[in-house]
């Protein structure tokens, strides 16, 4: 057996380890964001939705779809990435993940790629949940799965990053309440940003969120507050942007290794 | 014959200024059981991380079975096994998945029958399904050492693998070192119980303030710095040693019944001296006319000397 070369069995296991504890905490994992979800669609889509006019053709009911599933995985994809590397931290149990002949961005493709698959299922299971109470359409599937792969492995990412940073179980919950949660609600998943007043929309164009809604709303409707390119460009860079951020880490041993 | 683990000029400086280990050299060879001695903070458990890649060395480097650890770090740490001194096991998960995901870290291909082998060797079989944090300390530390072997290794740390377990796994972990040693494997462990090392090691390494004071056989670092001692139990009691005993080095103790004559085994007298040996001093004392009912000998232990080799050099030993 070779011992050099990339560590297939590795990523696999700590894949496998990851999933396993998803299957685990199936309950809170998927029947909690489908319950939240139904009740927007009840609130949002029933009896506000019914009052609110379309919105650029399409109505307010399946218009919050997209952004609905983008703010579930933008969280899960943050809260199992965070956590899967943050708990071995906290437990100690750290110290195999060290001594192991795996590379950093083995680890992370295990632990990054459970956490965007987690992600990714409860996106479809959520999406399936919609169609139950509004007209859901989805023009352009390839898009739309590219953006899906693309935000959770963007945030899973992110919140390894976070998972590494946290000293302790607050800071892990600091970033995702104190930044993306309002980032999330302030990026248009539930009005587009046309609806805001000129000056807020200019600063709305600062908010990353925004194009990752917006790209993700056009491959089902085809109506977006940015040009889908430019959504693609944005969250392309943002996913460019953390891998610089995790290569460092890695160079530099941050906060894993003495 | 080439080491298994070649260690020169290590040392390690940590982020808040403390010198953990002060160029440290070290050879470990194929197949030996080495114990490594200290007291606490000395840099046992550092040197140990440095080997199996969780701290960083600031300068040195460490060779484990021709590859260095930074650069071939993966060929290095697929031979390695390490139980860490803190119990540190996941809570959740089963003993068998937690096991089993350790053989795979390690890339090796899944192999059920080994890990049941592992598991039924460290008594934890009927608990493969058994989450981690229902089970007791001493099954939680037997799962370490179940993790660590799970990749089959050629080289084992044992980092204080008995602290805090109780006698029958502590004898269990014996027995297991020794098969595993018959089995080729070199075992390093670092230990506060001094009769362990005693009992397992083949050479001994003594670690103070970051320094490896001593590195020597197990039985010659016994004779070089054992002392041995030899009491007599006197027939009638003496008030104080006869002057034509001046010389000897004698105590008289248990109110003059006994008379205690310690000397270094192996100890050559000193050119021209009167040679002080057992024989010698029987003779000289059947000369003086002083019956003795019975004698004893006794050799220091390890711990005797670990504790005299450490307060030398201004330790506190563990």
């Amino acid at each position: 057996m070779s011992d050099v070369g990339f560590n297939r069995q590795g990523v696999w296991a700590i894949y496998r380890f990851e999933m396993a504890r998803f299957v685990r905490t199936l309950l809170q994992s998927i029947v909690t964001p489908v319950i939240t979800t139904s009740l927007y669609f009840v609130v949002f889509g029933s009896a506000i939705g019914s009052r609110m006019s379309r919105v650029g053709g399409v109505p307010y009911g399946a218009f919050i779809v997209p952004g609905l599933i983008m703010l579930s995985i933008l969280t899960a994809s943050i809260s199992n990435a965070s956590f899967g590397i943050y708990f071995p931290k906290f437990t100690g149990t750290i110290y195999e993940l060290l001594s192991a002949p795996i590379s950093f961005v083995e680890m992370i493709l295990g632990y990054v790629g459970a956490a965007a698959t987690k992600s990714i299922s409860l996106g479809l299971i959520i999406l399936a949940t919609a169609t139950a109470f509004v007209p859901v359409e989805v023009r352009h599937p390839f898009f739309m799965i590219a953006f899906l792969l693309l935000t959770a492995v963007t945030f899973s990412l992110f919140g390894f990053v976070i998972g590494v940073w946290a000293k302790g179980f607050e800071q892990l919950q600091l970033i995702p309440m104190l930044v993306v949660t309002p980032l999330t609600f302030l990026g248009g998943a539930f009005y587009s940003i046309d609806m805001l007043p000129a000056r807020w929309r200019t600063l709305a164009l600062f908010n990353p969120v925004v194009y990752l809604i917006s790209g993700f709303r056009w491959s089902f409707y085809e109506t977006a507050d940015v040009g889908v390119g430019l959504s693609l460009a944005m969250t392309s860079g943002f996913l460019l942007v953390l891998l610089l951020v995790v290569g460092w880490m890695f160079k530099s041993g941050y906060r894993l290794k003495n | 014959m080439t080491p298994i683990i070649a260690i020169s000029g290590l040392t390690k400086t940590y982020a808040s200024g403390f010198q953990a280990l002060k160029k440290v050299d070290l050879e470990i060879q194929k197949g030996e059981i080495f114990a490594l001695l200290g007291p606490n903070g000395a840099g046992k458990t550092t040197l140990i991380n440095i080997v199996c890649g969780i701290v960083t060395p600031s300068s040195g480097t460490v060779v484990a079975d021709g590859h260095d650890i930074v650069r071939d770090y993966r060929s290095a740490r697929f031979k390695i096994g390490l139980v860490p001194q803190e119990l540190t096991t996941d809570a959740f998960e089963t003993v068998r998945a937690t096991v089993t995901f350790s053989r795979g870290l390690f890339r090796r291909a899944p192999d059920p029958a080994h890990i049941e082998k592992v598991l039924r060797e460290l008594s934890l079989w009927d608990k493969r399904e058994t989450r981690i944090m229902n089970l007791s300390g001493g099954m939680k530390r037997r799962v370490m050492i179940a993790k660590a072997l799970s990749h089959e290794p050629e080289i084992l740390f044992l980092d204080e693998p008995t602290a805090g377990v109780d006698v029958e796994l502590r004898r269990d972990m014996w027995a297991l070192v020794r098969q595993l040693r018959e089995s080729g494997v070199t075992i390093i462990l670092t230990t506060h119980y001094i009769d362990e090392a005693e009992e397992m090691a083949d050479r001994i390494g003594i670690i103070s303030k970051g320094e490896l004071i001593v590195v020597e056989e197990k039985a010659k670092l016994m004779q070089k710095l054992g002392k041995r001692q030899l009491t007599l139990n006197l027939q009638e009691p003496m008030a104080a040693l006869p002057p034509a005993l001046a010389g000897w080095p004698l105590a008289l103790t248990a109110n003059g019944n006994q008379l205690q004559y310690t000397f270094d085994a192996h100890a050559a007298p000193a050119p021209g001296a009167a040679p002080q040996d057992i024989p010698s001093l029987l003779h000289r004392l059947g000369e003086l006319q002083i019956g003795f009912k019975d004698l004893s000998t006794s050799q220091s232990s390890l711990e005797e000397i670990f504790v005299s080799l450490v307060s030398d050099r201004g330790g506190t030993p563990a």
